[in-house]
């Protein structure tokens, strides 16, 4: 056994993207394998969860856990990891804040089954299946995962050490985490690592905001032809830069459409989404409440715009669970 | 049937310069008026970030009312035309995160109008009680759902 610090990596409720970054990481996955052994990667790597479980308690350097809890396995995998962690980190927007998976906290867990299972355009579904706990086929008694009413972060579940933000983050902020972790200087707790300021600060159109920014009409990306040269935010699109923690190098900006807020709020701001709405709504150019109401309707989706990936993390979490 | 004993929490942010001057009018002329507010006072109700309304639901709050100077009557100039624009889009996102609308409000109360302040507040207190507990508690808000 060889005695390089030993790393771990996980996913929850994600779409994949974060484990795309570490294999972005390119030839430079070469260096973090010189420096650490990777002992679990269910994505990449052949270890079950019994091989996790042999392990002793705190014997992992650092597992990057990715995803939000949502169902009872992930939390299992978030108490196990923890147990054998010396550090836990929140690695991406869904393990940080909930993500876009915390969108469901729209809806309770009997919401969602059923517009899946039964009332999806796309679904065939006759016998009116839906998924069994348990089940026994054969004197095999199967069991599944069930899933939660409400979508946590991981930091709701156990407690986390560091969070590496983004959806996803990038390889440049995994490399950096993993050297912060050897280098053995460790940051305060709860830290996350990236800069801490707004992305704006890093933005390449910067300079061509305006001083004062007035918005008279918000358009959507689709509805114009948008000025690769000037702020995103001047043309009337919703872009989430000034809420929004830096660290992405701007790439969404890079790419001509406005930022979306997945790498969430700087260490000054509690909840992202009010802070968002707070910026996006007071420059709204108007002092008369019917043509505020008209400008703001451009904005269709509210939540589902500022809380695209902090649902969970915010004061409220989710959507007032009616009760049955 | 409304719980005759539910006594609604009301968190109520005001501005230093009209609406806190409006309550302070009213307790000096002796009015009577609901007693279930509890009274914040900033500066202007632009102060009033969107935080602190979340923050006042999400811990037991079953009303919040902001109160502020008139349209023009800032005495910062701009700051309740901030605060209109924000409330406008709180409103849809509260309303859309199932919190009745009767729960969350924005009124200008000027200086000289503690009438308006003491109806305002008898107002809200009733339609908040009819309504019953917001019930947003921890606890609640993350019920799971282990049986199938």
């Amino acid at each position: 056994m060889s005695d390089k610090p030993k790393v771990a990596f996980y996913w929850c409720a994600s779409c994949g993207g974060c484990e795309e970054t570490v294999v972005d990481l390119e030839e430079k996955i070469l260096d973090v394998v010189a420096a650490v052994d990777i002992v679990f990667w269910p994505v990449a790597l052949d270890f079950k969860r019994k091989d996790v479980e042999a392990m002793a308690d705190g014997s992992i350097l650092a597992a990057f856990v990715n995803g939000a809890i949502r169902t009872t396995e992930q939390e299992e995998m978030a108490h196990l990891l923890r147990k054998k962690s010396n550090l836990l980190i929140a690695f991406g927007a869904c393990a940080q804040l909930g993500g876009v998976p915390g969108l469901a906290n729209s809806w309770d867990r009997q919401a969602l089954l059923k517009a899946v299972y039964r009332e999806a355009p796309s679904t065939v579904n006759p016998e009116g299946t839906a998924p069994q706990a348990e089940f026994a086929d054969h004197g095999r008694n199967l069991t599944l995962p069930t899933l939660f009413d409400t979508v946590k972060t991981l930091d709701q579940t156990v407690p986390v050490d560091y969070f590496v933000p983004g959806c996803p983050p990038t390889p440049k902020l995994l490399l950096q985490a993993v050297q912060t972790l050897l280098s053995g200087k460790l940051p305060e707790k709860g830290t996350v690592l990236a800069p801490d300021t707004a992305l704006c600060e890093e933005c390449p159109r910067k300079d061509t905001r305006p001083e004062k920014l007035v918005i008279k009409e918000w358009k959507r990306p689709h509805q114009i032809l948008i000025d690769p040269e000037k702020c995103l935010l001047a043309q009337g699109l919703l872009c989430l830069g000034s809420a929004t923690r830096g660290g992405c190098e701007a790439l969404c900006v890079e790419g001509n459409m406005p930022c979306s807020g997945c790498f969430g709020p700087t260490s000054r701001v509690r909840d992202y989404g009010s802070k968002a709405l707070s910026s996006l709504a007071s420059i709204v150019d108007s002092k008369d409440e019917a043509e505020i109401d008209k400008i703001l309707a451009q904005i269709p989706d509210p939540v589902g715009t500022l809380y695209r990936y902090s649902m969970p993390a915010s004061p409220l979490r989710r959507k007032k669970l009616e009760v049955h | 049937m409304p719980d005759k004993t539910f006594e609604p929490k009301i968190v109520a942010f005001f501005c230093n310069w009209c609406t806190y001057m409006a309550a302070d009018s009213a307790g000096v002329s002796r009015m009577k008026y609901a007693p279930n507010a509890r009274v914040v006072r900033l500066m202007c109700s632009g102060r009033i970030d969107p935080q602190f309304v979340l923050d006042a639901f999400a811990k037991g709050a079953d009303g919040v009312l902001i109160g502020g100077c008139h349209p023009g009557d800032c005495h910062y100039q701009e700051g309740n035309y901030k605060t209109l624009r924000r409330v406008q889009l709180l409103k849809r996102v509260l309303k859309e995160m199932g919190i009745e609308e009767e729960r969350f409000r924005l009124e200008w109360i000027s200086a000289a109008e503690a009438e308006r302040l003491r109806a305002t507040m008898n107002d809200m207190v009733e339609k908040v009680r009819a309504l019953g507990p917001l019930r947003l508690s921890n606890k609640e808000v993350m019920r799971e759902e282990v049986a199938v």
